[in-house]
């Protein structure tokens, strides 16, 4: 080990030691790797096993890399769903002494789905819509924090499951750049880099014949600029109303609330006769069900996943008639006698196809389609032991889905089948 | 193609107070490759940014040709960024790489065809059009990626450290090839870099910014030869320009035992702000080794001989420690850089003795920095 290799990371894991950096990652020996290399990337790019998951390493130059890394470690105190940094290696030489570029490391995310094994398959009807909607809500919340992307595009992104739809991960800060507030300017830009992207992304999957159930790709690359406008709009525009209609200014912060957001600021002016009132959201934080669902039961799930888990729990307090009781002590006994269990039901061996809220959304999407089958309810629990002998086994596992084959997209592309059949 | 003007243009992010690019006027002439260049948070790249529209405009305009952009939305500005991402699809032919922003904006197939081989015969790759870009090697690939901004026919290129990225030699040889890829297709080019070098090598003006003020414009020549200020006299040239504060007495610039004769022009440009004092610059290759008893030579202590072949290199100081201290230079504060005959170049240890040679001395004003008539 050259003694010039220098280490940057929060939390150095010692095994990185090990690794051959003193090899161009390019030659790097196979069985160091967790997935086969594929497609052309910008950079060399590895994915490799250590201490029990999987890192990504991508060769890049030095102030780049420091500078991703940097700009990845603030979106993640911020809170941005984005992959996460691990450390940047710089002064790396071959044994003869030649340089090599640094490299920087991010953490691999678990259960993530690139956008290939998503378009690949048999889309379900909408599925092109909530792909472009989950990256519509990353780049509206990115932007809301100052930050503009440069490169915003279905292969810097990774998808994540969210009971039935979609989040969306920043996966490539290269070109990223952290402002105090963006100009209208930087969006624009920004939304049209995503727009001709995106449309190539598509065109190049239809060029290559994998390309399912998309009629147009131009459609749904302006999809994106729609959406992301609507939500912008949603969260930041101003209203203006009569000072009688007071009660417009809760129902602003609750429709805030559930499309996700909480308002953490809100400026409010009258006129100078104090007949009509103007609001405008000043700061607007995502994951407003989420957090609930952390404070409620300590549970660290995506959005959409919290808002179907805390409408159980709702059912949960209705079905036990507790409406009374402190809703912390009922979402402690729900986890106990519901979510737990249930996960609990899932045999070790089946646990790498879905994270625990996700399998918990399919299963209760299971005991609908079981209810209305049968014409009453079914105990949560007999939903469980028929998900788990029905579904389940069926699906691939998605914890990690590196680089994909043609065996990999296959196996994806069953999936997208009706949970209850 | 078109000009672009940027008038008294200027840029105050939200909550700060000075200005990150402060009234800029420059003009860049049609087809014109122009650099700007400057330490970081001069205010280069925020410049470009302006003219790409990604920053507001706060005071002042931007116009490209006649058209004033300054409230434009920057995919109405008919400009390109080039580089700033390059991913190749891997299904797609060359030609499709380069032509699929065409087909978005739907322009006609015989007309994207049409463009995207033109544009192929500029940048060598006509007989890959068909392939794919896996069959390519990395350089081809990136002209892949410049061929993607050539057939959009924008009127301004725009580029922001695009060679940042890439190691020392793949830089050298980029620098080459869009240089001369630019001359060759004649687009307006704005381009920054923090890289003095990469500026004199590859623009056709050069636009020096120091704190968002804009130094000096001028061609790579007119920078090297008269900086206009001691700020661009350090900046542009390396090794870079020594400067040594000397003090005026009898129509000389002295400092300790070394008396350099001023003009009458340079003495009467000095006014009682400097205080009896004047910054004289001199590069390293504008001095000649030769005798103590010569008027007008120093002694310098040589510290290292940076050794390239074709020249070398003295890093040293005055032998006069305490006078040592009025000479800066690139390498260091009391260093001053002489560029020796690389046949015999003296030992570390040495004394040398140098002269500025005739008419190569540079004049600035203390006070104000502004380069004085010599």
């Amino acid at each position: 080990m050259p003694a010039a290799l220098q280490i940057t990371a929060a939390a150095p894991d010692p095994a990185l030691l090990d690794l051959p950096w003193h090899i161009p990652l390019e030659e790097w020996p196979e069985d160091l790797l967790a997935a086969l290399p594929r497609g052309i990337s910008r950079h060399v790019v590895r994915f490799v096993r250590m201490s029990g998951s999987v890192i990504a390493i991508k060769e890049i130059g030095e102030s780049v890399a420091y500078r991703e890394y940097a700009l990845l470690r603030d979106l993640d105190r911020l809170d941005v769903p984005s992959v996460e940094p691990v450390g940047v290696i710089t002064g790396r030489t071959s044994p003869t002494g030649e340089p090599l570029d640094s490299v920087l490391i991010t953490k691999h995310l678990k259960f993530s789905l690139p956008y290939r094994a998503l378009f690949s398959r048999q889309l379900a009807p909408d599925m092109a819509t909530r792909l472009i909607d989950a990256l519509a809500v990353l780049l509206v919340r990115l932007h809301l924090i100052g930050f503009y992307w440069g490169d915003v595009s279905l292969s810097n992104t990774l998808f994540r499951r969210d009971a039935g739809a979609f989040s969306a991960y920043l996966v490539d800060a290269e070109t990223g750049d952290m402002h105090q507030q963006l100009t209208r300017g930087q969006r624009e830009y920004d939304l049209e880099i995503a727009r001709v992207n995106i449309i190539g992304e598509l065109m190049d999957l239809e060029a290559g014949g994998l390309l399912q159930d998309v009629e147009d790709t131009v459609l749904i690359g302006e999809m994106l600029v729609q959406r992301y406008n609507e939500l912008w709009r949603e969260l930041t525009q101003e209203e203006e109303f009569s000072s009688e209609d007071r009660w417009r200014v809760s129902a602003r912060i609750q429709r805030l609330n559930e499309l996700g957001y909480d308002v953490g600021e809100l400026q409010m002016t009258t006129d100078f006769d104090g007949t009509t009132v103007h609001i405008q959201p000043k700061v607007v934080d995502a994951g407003h069900h989420h957090r609930r669902l952390m404070r409620l039961t300590g549970l660290d799930v995506q959005e959409n996943q919290a808002r179907r888990l805390l409408n159980d729990m709702d059912t949960y307090r209705a079905d036990t008639d507790r409406l009374g009781d402190d809703e912390e002590y009922v979402a402690h006994d729900w986890l106990n006698e519901v979510f737990e269990p249930a996960i609990a039901a899932i045999p070790r061996n089946l646990r790498r196809k879905l994270e625990p809220a996700e399998a918990f959304h399919e299963i209760l999407e299971h005991r609908w389609y079981l209810a209305e089958k049968a014409g009453h309810d079914i105990p949560t629990a007999d939903a469980v032991a028929s998900y788990v002998r029905n579904v389940l086994p069926d699906r691939p596992d998605e914890e990690a889905i590196l680089e994909l084959d043609t065996a990999t997209l296959r196996a994806i592309s069953d999936t997208d089948t009706q949970i209850g059949s | 193609m078109a000009s672009v003007t940027f008038d008294h243009a200027t840029r105050i992010y939200p909550g700060s107070e000075t200005p990150a690019v402060d009234q800029l006027n420059l003009e860049v002439a049609d087809g014109e490759f122009l650099v700007l260049v400057g330490p970081s948070g001069c205010g280069k790249s925020t410049s470009l940014r302006m003219l790409a529209g990604l920053e507001d405009v706060n005071a002042g305009r931007i116009l490209i040709g006649d058209r004033d952009v300054t409230d434009v939305q920057p995919k109405d500005r008919d400009i390109a960024m080039v580089f700033q991402n390059y991913a190749l699809y891997p299904h797609m032919s060359v030609a499709d790489n380069m032509g699929f922003a065409l087909k978005i904006a739907g322009t006609p197939k015989a007309e994207i065809r049409q463009r995207v081989e033109d544009a192929a015969k500029i940048l060598d790759l006509s007989q890959y059009l068909d392939r794919k870009p896996k069959a390519l090697s990395g350089g081809q690939r990136q002209r892949v990626a410049m061929g993607r901004a050539i057939v959009r026919q924008p009127q301004v290129f725009l580029m922001d450290e695009p060679l940042s990225n890439l190691d020392a030699k793949l830089r050298v040889q980029t620098r080459t090839q869009i240089a001369s890829l630019q001359r060759r297709l004649g687009v307006t080019t704005v381009y920054v870099t923090h890289d003095q070098t990469e500026a004199l090598t590859m623009g056709d003006r050069i636009a020096v910014l120091k704190d968002g003020l804009l130094q000096q414009v001028g061609t790579p020549r007119e920078m090297y030869d008269t900086p206009e200020n001691v700020f661009v006299a350090g900046f542009i040239g390396s090794p870079a320009m020594n400067l040594g504060d000397f003090k005026v007495a009898d129509g000389k610039a002295n400092l300790a035992e070394t008396h350099i004769p001023l003009s009458r022009a340079t003495l009467d440009a000095l006014t009682p702000d400097d205080n009896g004092h004047i910054t004289l610059g001199f590069r390293p290759e504008s001095l000649d080794t030769t005798t103590q008893d010569e008027e007008g030579s120093f002694p310098v202590t040589v510290n290292l001989v940076e050794e390239l072949g074709s020249d070398a290199f003295v890093y040293g100081q005055l032998a006069n420690a305490e006078a040592a201290e009025a000479i800066t230079s690139g390498a260091g504060e009391s260093q001053m850089i002489v560029r020796v005959d690389p046949r015999r170049p003296p030992l570390k240890g040495d004394t040398i003795w140098v002269k500025i040679r005739q008419g190569e001395q540079h004049h600035f004003s203390p006070a104000t920095g502004e380069r004085l008539p010599s």
